[in-house]
């Protein structure tokens, strides 16, 4: 018999994939040190506006038109994205994994009303239901986490329910059906633990994108107003681009880099935990 | 008088959206005896099973017809009664060891979450129990396998992990659905072997379905034949292989290499039975009429129903074969 690796040991021998998890794993350290590495408040003004980087070793990434740490607000950003981004995510993933579950494995009507609903969400352009269900609440980490959770779902809730439906039709369901299981029992688990490996692909992304949501939201200065965020220090860089363009470009290389070590990320499990995928 | 039945199908009629799979089938079981179902594939023994349980796929219905066992109508049970029943009094062993373990889960939760789903138990005593039921079917170092995938199994063990786990809470009714047909010969033996143990073990009754007459003759108390969806022949098992009355019995024994021992060295060809089940969907009379060397005009019109022809336990659907006295009561 041929031995067989577990997901993780294949993950780890996939060069692109073991290098977005380091950028990954950097990205959400800044994210947990942030109060350790720069505990005063990144939004205070602590020296003269406009040092470049590299000029001052005490701000080694310059300081902006108020005079406040680049350095301080990227590592402080990477906090709000990755709470955000992962946060929302769940949300997603939770509504997502509920509704297409119950789509998939019930089929009939309940199908019918769930793919519906996910139609009306899907025919909104995401980025503008994110504006609106911010704008009608009170911007905060909170309810911008939930928002693009709301928006994010129904990918999710597709793919799980394309999963259940084929997996519903496998002997074991059957099997399990006959042994006098629950329908609560089957689809949690007995279905679910063979769905999760496109759910876990697809998470990665959906992160990436929360991320980038949550950049967008407060690039136009509808993210929360107490916080600072890659997004709102591009927003605020824009004015200076010509003169200091460090100020946006510092933060948008870190949006980059974390966006593009999630999606390296994904195609890495992608790569492990698909079969069909294996030796290539 | 006869005990009462554990299970009693009268009039058993499913349809899969306009085809009728199965027309009119009735059979007993009683406690602690294997009744054999046999017919080729199509012939809706598999419907048969899955009516049993309520488990047909949407497309397949009960028409009409009721499943008493121990006298409650199975169909006319609320679902949350069913779901008691099943895995519990009434179980069933499935055809693809292969695929009806969840890949993805040891073998060891799969078998306590059958029992925990029926009995009120700690998952300690749970997995004690488990340990007991490998060993119970045969299954060497059983708290070693408990926590293997069932990619590391053989097919007999697998098919033994199942049987597991459908005996788990002791139910009085086995339902076995050509539960060898993905084995190996040598295997087939072994697992049958092992449901017959567990039959007399725990005095349950066996309903086999299967497609092989050799299995039946060592293995079965009664068997039905089935074709087209209808009850052609039943007997005891001795009687049917003595005396195979009907045509379609006689040909499916003459098909048999084991049985039909002159041909076993030869290289003759084994007789078949000429034409496909697909001419029984729409025959108003006897559904195998199409395919009967000796089938009367009448009996393509004339539906014949199942009648005692010589011993009492012997039911045969077929005018024409039926023993002389027997033919002229059909008039």
């Amino acid at each position: 018999m041929i031995p067989r690796r577990t997901p993780l040991a294949l993950f780890l021998r996939n060069p692109t994939g073991v290098a977005g998890l380091s950028i990954l794993l950097l990205v959400i350290a800044g994210a947990l040190l942030a109060p350790v590495l720069f505990p005063d408040d990144p939004l205070d003004m602590v020296t003269r506006p406009f040092v470049w980087p590299l000029q001052d070793a005490a701000y080694p990434l310059g300081s902006d038109s108020l005079g406040r740490d680049v350095l301080a607000g990227i590592v402080h950003g990477a906090r709000v994205s990755v709470l955000i981004g992962f946060a929302s995510t769940v949300v997603g993933v939770v509504i997502g994994t509920l509704v297409g579950a119950t789509a998939g494995y019930f089929g009939g009507r309940t199908d019918d009303a769930l793919v519906r609903l996910m139609e009306v969400f899907q025919t909104f352009p995401p980025f503008l239901l994110i504006i609106v269900l911010v704008s009608i609440t009170e911007p905060s980490v909170a309810t911008i986490t939930l928002s693009i959770g709301i928006v994010s779902w129904p990918t999710i809730g597709r793919l799980v329910r394309a999963e259940f439906r084929s997996l519903r039709e496998r002997d074991f369901v059957l099997a399990a059906r006959g042994l006098g299981y629950s329908a609560a029992r089957i689809v949690f688990l007995e279905i679910l633990p063979n769905a999760t490996a496109p759910i876990v692909v697809t998470t990665s992304v959906t992160v990436a994108t929360a991320i980038l949501n949550e950049s967008a939201l407060s690039f136009l200065g509808l993210g929360d107003p107490n916080l600072v965020s890659w997004g709102s220090m591009i927003g605020a860089g824009r004015d200076q681009l010509r003169t200091a363009w460090y100020l946006a470009a510092l933060p948008g290389a870190a949006l980059v880099l974390s966006v593009l070590s999630l999606n390296l990320v994904g195609d890495g499990l992608n790569d492990a935990l698909n079969p069909r995928a294996r030796g290539r | 008088m006869m005990p009462q039945p554990l299970l009693d199908v009268r009039d058993l009629f499913i349809s899969f959206g306009d085809t009728a799979a199965v027309r009119g089938l009735d059979f007993t079981i009683r406690r602690g005896e294997t009744l054999a179902l046999v017919g080729e594939s199509g012939c809706g023994k598999s419907a048969t099973a899955l009516s049993l349980l309520r488990l047909l796929p949407p497309a397949g219905r009960v028409v009409r017809g009721s499943i008493l066992f121990e006298d409650r109508d199975i169909l006319r049970l609320r679902e949350k009664e069913m779901r008691r029943l099943r895995g519990g009094a009434i179980s069933m062993v499935f055809q693809e060891p292969m695929t009806s373990l969840n890949s993805v889960l040891t073998i060891g939760p799969q078998i306590t979450e059958a029992i925990r789903s029926h009995d009120r138990i700690s998952a300690r005593v749970a997995r004690a129990r488990a340990i007991e039921l490998l060993d119970l079917v045969r299954i060497p170092e059983a708290h070693r396998r408990i926590d293997e995938y069932p990619h590391s199994l053989s097919g007999g063990m697998r098919q033994r992990v199942m049987i597991a786990m459908a005996v788990a809470c002791r139910p009085r009714l086995l339902i076995a659905d050509e539960p060898t047909t993905a084995l190996d010969v040598t295997i087939q033996a072994q697992v049958l072997e092992l449901l017959d143990h567990l039959r007399r073990d725990l005095s349950m009754g066996l309903l086999l379905i299967t497609h092989d007459l050799g299995l039946v003759s060592d293995w079965a108390d009664r068997v039905v034949v089935m074709y087209g969806g209808r009850k052609c022949e039943e007997a005891p098992v001795e009687t049917l292989f003595r005396s195979p009355l009907h045509p379609y019995t006689r040909g499916l024994m003459a098909c048999s290499p084991k049985l039909a021992s002159d041909l076993f060295f030869r290289n003759g060809r084994l007789p078949e039975v000429s034409g496909s089940v697909a001419s029984a969907a729409d025959v108003a009379g006897c559904p195998f009429a199409p395919r009967c060397a000796s089938a009367l005009d009448s009996c393509r019109n004339v539906r014949p129903d199942a009648k005692p022809a010589g011993h009492r336990d012997h039911l045969l659907a077929c005018p024409v074969h039926a023993p002389a006295e027997h033919a002229l009561a059909f008039g």
